[in-house]
């Protein structure tokens, strides 16, 4: 049984589709990028994962729960295992760097303090932001808020781990930063990542599969080599505008 | 509880908004004990401050200002009658009994229900709430219940405070305006302060710090997309936040004093 599964997957907003018909699987310990033109649903397909969104129609499956239709309980097991990197990073802004990774530990377990220390400082050292500690959301870059954001995914141990445009906003070498730390971290935690991004390149670099949604539709869900070689025309579309094609 | 939802829809929108808006309040309630875990209660001090201490110079001036009105609009009348040693009971009857309470609630919701449903509607709509919930943390318990506790013990002191600089405002116009002495103004206000009075007034007191909270709370989690939606929601927390109080004020009144 596939970790994550989307099955015939609808959603409308006021009686128009996002996504009409996605249906993808996503196996344990890959790295799964989505990639699609603004709008094209990608955002919304990685909100159904955590039921900030319902499907009009269709199931969403995770690890065999369906989260639409699970219980307040089940739901909240299911999140238990769950980090999710927003794309502003969605930290608390009156609480310090550490505080915001601590903060899942200090509300959902019954370590102690010195042993929330100690895991959030591993988590901040693993996103190398142990340096930002103490200091406060607004007073540091948006690549460092995403790597705070990052850490308090996974200072959980969380095995998925969801990214939403991890990389938007940043500079290109900030970029291969947050692209390397999800690659480690899938390597040395066996994270299972699932990556929604507008960054093609990005995602050949890092990704196991690359899912391109089209119009609420999965156009094709390769790995990254024969998805740079898909005849699919709005692969071939999307690759030719990575490589800077203009026509 | 989950509070990240999509509007409710159709015609009978308005009544599951409502029974929404009572269950998130509910819930809330529920929640008051984990406000005093160790964890927890430096949020809820930060609240008290915020409500308690920030609002006191706003609540302070309205209050003498509503003390001074009333004694002047009634101390106008009495004298007609030559009835001014009963100013100072006039004046305290009406605070502690209904403007009290209610210029407090007044500015409690423009003051405290406006800042409190502002900042979540834009922890909302920065995606903070749902961060919060992805977590597990239930937004309920760790952003609403502290704010809503912190109105609900603020809110009588506060209360009980206007009626105080009231009075005193009461007896600055009685004694510099309208020729009655500081001290018969006192003796007649403190023979006419009841204990029913007190507690019906703190009653209201503690029900519109209630109200507040929970219409800031219920209208900041519900807060639509973009800078427009945090305004639209601090704008409907403060409009419902006076009707309420106005709603409960009578209310309250009608049960009492009937």
């Amino acid at each position: 049984m596939s970790l994550v599964e989307f099955e015939n997957v609808t959603k409308e907003f006021d009686g128009e589709k996002v996504l009409d018909g996605l249906s993808f699987k996503v196996e344990k310990g890959e790295i799964f990028c989505i990639v699609g033109q603004s709008g094209a649903g990608k955002s919304v397909t990685l909100k159904h994962l955590v039921r900030l969104f319902v499907p009009t129609s269709g199931r969403v499956l995770v690890d065999g729960v369906d989260v639409a239709r699970a219980s307040e309980r089940e739901l909240w097991r299911t999140r238990g295992r769950i980090g999710y990197l927003f794309q502003s990073a969605a930290l608390l802004a009156w609480m310090t760097v550490a505080d915001n990774v601590a903060l899942p530990l200090r509300e959902n377990t019954a370590l102690d303090d010195a042993e929330i220390e100690k895991r959030t400082a591993s988590a901040l050292a693993e996103v190398e932001l142990s340096h930002a500690a103490g200091k406060y959301p607004p007073e540091i870059s948006g690549g460092m808020q995403k790597r705070a954001g990052l850490a308090r995914a996974i200072v959980r141990e969380s095995d998925i781990v969801l990214y939403d445009e991890p990389t938007s906003g940043l500079d290109p070498v900030t970029s291969v930063t947050i692209h390397r730390l999800i690659r480690k971290l899938n390597r040395t935690r066996g994270i299972t990542s699932i990556v929604v991004t507008h960054d093609l390149a990005g995602a050949i670099a890092i990704a196991d599969r690359i899912l391109l949604i089209k119009d609420g539709k999965a156009a094709v869900c390769l790995p990254p080599a024969q998805f740079l070689e898909s005849e699919n025309p709005a692969a071939k579309e999307i690759v030719a505008a990575m490589k800077g094609d203009i026509g | 509880m989950t509070v990240t939802r999509e509007p409710y829809g159709g015609r009978f929108a308005f009544f599951a908004e409502t029974g929404f808006a009572a269950r998130l309040a509910f819930a809330a309630v529920l929640s008051f004990p984990s406000v005093f875990r160790r964890r927890s209660r430096g949020e809820l001090v930060r609240q008290l401050y915020a409500v308690c201490i920030r609002t006191l110079p706003v609540v302070t001036v309205v209050s003498l200002f509503t003390g001074m009105i009333l004694a002047l609009q009634v101390g106008l009348e009495l004298r007609r009658f030559n009835y001014e040693i009963y100013l100072g009971a006039a004046v305290m009857v009406s605070l502690v009994r209904e403007m009290g309470p209610f210029s407090c609630g007044m500015c409690l919701a423009a003051c405290v229900g406006s800042a409190v449903a502002a900042e979540l509607a834009a922890m909302k709509v920065n995606d903070e709430i749902a961060a919060l919930e992805i977590m597990s943390i239930s937004p309920v318990r760790f952003l609403a219940a502290p704010r809503m506790l912190a109105l609900v013990i603020a809110s009588p002191l506060l209360g009980f405070f206007c009626c105080v600089v009231g009075t005193m405002g009461g007896g600055i116009v009685s004694a510099t305006q309208l020729n009655v002495d500081f001290g018969q103004y006192i003796a007649s206000a403190l023979s006419a302060a009841d204990t029913k009075d007190l507690f019906v007034g703190l009653l209201k007191s503690l029900v519109f710090g209630f109200t507040i909270g929970a219409v800031a709370v219920y209208e900041g989690f519900g807060a639509g997309y973009g800078a427009a939606g945090v305004g639209r929601s601090t704008q409907r927390s403060v409009i419902t936040g006076f009707l309420l109080i106005l709603m409960f004020g009578y209310m309250i009144t009608r049960v009492a004093y009937r």
